[in-house]
């Protein structure tokens, strides 16, 4: 897919959100438009999968969502990858929907391999994902996102330390980092420190990347991928702004998980030109 | 004739061995540890299956979640650790990664309940029945003996489904048969009785079977059915037997709320209202002490399960 038909995409999605949190007025907006150009880099240009799910996912790139409650763009993208059905969006966070406010593999959702919400679980499911795809001599990847608050959680980093002893270079973190979370910055929060040399420590490779422009993160995703396989699990520090891409949410925590009502759903819309559809 | 045996054998050498013998039948199995390897027997099969067995050190959680991610290539995932790092530890990586994602994950949790013994309560667990069974899809499973265990390990492997088996850390007697067929889910009534039924699980069979003969002697004729399988409950046996003998004492290694007594109140309550006692530890922690010796403190022996019998007959011929 060209760039620009992936910028598009990303501001299609970035609309998915907004109406998806609107719709049901619950669910987290700000990482979630954060975070869109990455998922649509990721899903349509840079992951090798399968639409058509299977669990097991044999010769595919496995991707988990460990900060679960951005949902909202990883069921766009999924939708819109051909997933599932695109009208099934407007049943987010409502009763009988498969797209539980939480990704869930409860309700079978295609493109949902593991549930996740209750934070800091993701890198451990990869590192075993990744460690199947070894013992099967599957020579895809297992990529997983954790969002820079999370990683307060402690089994982040016993799963950090378990990676590099084990070697699981076929094991590509990316940190949405962000710098926010509920309660505030997380400098004022519970203080990351410098994660690049936390993780180094840990005996990871750490890249950077910048995470809302498209061109860059498709490099960044790129420069990644090529960084696997030398015997190191790969981390990526992924810098993006929680509310991009509208100017009254971006760069603050308050819209972490806020519903826009009815005229701050048209203001930002207004900001995100309609290039596709709207489901 | 039921009480004879052989030999004493610890049940959490019965999960060493079954799990050996399923590297070698089953490739899917991949076994994990948290640095408790002699403990949990499993020096065997990481000998023999190396690349199928991972070593994570002392950190259960991240433990829990790798084998969910296992799972997900079609592995078949046995973690290994004490029944408290097993449980109560990792409760949220169990409830989310594992149970409600339906992953295949045999949780295998040694030195259940009291009986670790002189360690102390930091070390024992005696709720682990009660959180697992609470997981909406967990299969709990608790058997007897060596032989049982090593049945039960191998039965598992062929269920798809999160299941938590927990065994023991002090010999016992070895009184089931060798290569018995192991049916999740079935109880196993081991000895036919009319007056009264003793539901008894893990380590607490044995201890029944003992109150069974003291009982005869007596003129009481005991029925002894082994509930290994704690959830899914065989409810239709239950229900069979407490419509039989009309009063029930319940056996197990465990705090009396939420473990195999609760189990069975809730088929009475439910369906055949019939005088309960409950043999278990009542609602408090263990403490340092010889295997035996914890028994008997905390009533979790033979003459107890006798005491229990005698005052649900009375109380069955009152009410």
């Amino acid at each position: 897919m060209k760039l620009e038909e992936l910028e598009d995409l990303a501001t299609q999605v970035r609309r998915d959100v907004l109406r998806m949190v609107h719709h049901c007025q619950s669910g987290h907006p700000g990482a979630s438009l954060g975070c869109a150009d990455f998922f649509v880099a990721l899903f349509f240009s840079k992951l090798k999968h399968n639409p058509k799910f299977s669990m097991e996912g044999k010769g595919e790139d496995l991707f988990f969502l460990s900060n679960g409650h951005i949902s909202p763009v990883w069921y766009s993208v999924l939708a819109r990858a051909g997933y599932f059905d695109l009208g099934e969006l407007s049943t987010f966070r409502r009763l009988n929907s498969r797209l539980q406010g939480h990704p869930s593999t409860h309700e079978g959702l295609p493109g949902v391999r593991v549930a996740s919400g209750s934070l800091g679980q993701g890198i451990s499911v990869g590192i075993g994902a990744a460690l199947g795809k070894r013992l099967d001599q599957d020579p895809q990847r297992v990529i997983v996102l954790t969002g820079d608050g999370e990683l307060q959680e402690g089994q982040n980093w016993e799963a950090a330390m378990f990676a590099a002893h084990h070697k699981v270079d076929n094991l590509l973190v990316f940190v949405d980092y962000n710098g926010q979370q509920i309660d505030g910055p997380t400098k004022e929060v519970m203080d990351n420190g410098d994660l690049s040399a936390k993780f180094k420590a840990f005996g990871w490779e750490v890249l950077e990347a910048e995470g809302n422009d498209m061109e860059k993160v498709c490099e960044g995703i790129e420069s990644a991928f090529a960084a696997l396989g030398n015997g190191k699990p790969v981390l990526v520090l992924l810098h993006t702004e929680m509310g991009f891409g509208v100017d009254f949410m971006v760069g603050t925590h308050k819209w972490h998980g806020i519903a826009p009502n009815d005229e701050q759903l048209e203001k930002a819309l207004a900001q995100l030109n309609s290039t596709l559809q709207d489901y | 004739m039921i009480l004879e045996y052989k030999e004493k054998k610890d049940t959490r050498s019965g999960f060493g061995a079954g799990l050996t013998q399923l590297g070698e039948s089953h490739p899917q199995v991949v076994a994990l540890c948290a640095d408790l390897i002699g403990s949990l027997k499993m020096g065997d099969f990481q000998k023999k299956y190396p690349e199928r067995f991972f070593q994570v050190g002392i950190a259960e959680a991240n433990m829990m979640g790798i084998a969910a991610g296992l799972s997900i290539s079609g592995k078949i995932p046995y973690t290994g650790t004490f029944a408290n790092f097993s449980t109560g530890r990792v409760y949220d990586q169990i409830r989310q990664s594992i149970a409600y994602s339906h992953k295949n994950v045999k949780i295998c949790a040694s030195h259940a309940g009291l009986t670790l013994g002189e360690d102390g309560a930091t070390h024992q667990i005696l709720e682990d029945i009660g959180m697992m069974k609470m997981l909406p899809g967990m299969t709990v499973i608790n058997p007897c003996d060596y032989n049982q265990t090593k049945a039960a390990t191998l039965a598992i492997a062929d269920f798809y489904g999160p299941v938590y088996l927990r065994f023991g850390r002090p010999v016992i007697p070895v009184f089931t048969p060798e290569n018995q067929i192991f049916e999740i889910g079935k109880a196993w009534k081991i000895k036919e009785g009319k007056d009264v039924t003793i539901f008894a699980t893990g380590h607490l069979v044995w201890q029944a079977l003992i109150a069974e003969e003291v009982l005869a002697a007596q003129g009481i004729d005991a029925e002894i059915i082994n509930i290994h399988t704690i959830k899914p409950l065989d409810e239709e046996a239950v229900l069979a037997s407490i419509r039989k003998t009309g009063c029930v004492v319940t056996a197990e290694e465990h705090n009396r709320i939420g473990g195999l007594g609760d189990s069975i109140a809730q088929v009475i309550v439910g369906n055949q209202l019939v005088p309960q006692e409950y043999i278990a530890v009542n609602d408090s922690f263990g403490e340092s002490g010889k295997a035996e010796d914890l028994m008997k403190k905390y009533g979790l022996d033979a003459m107890t399960i006798v005491e229990k019998a005698k005052k649900v007959l009375q109380r069955k011929h009152y009410e």
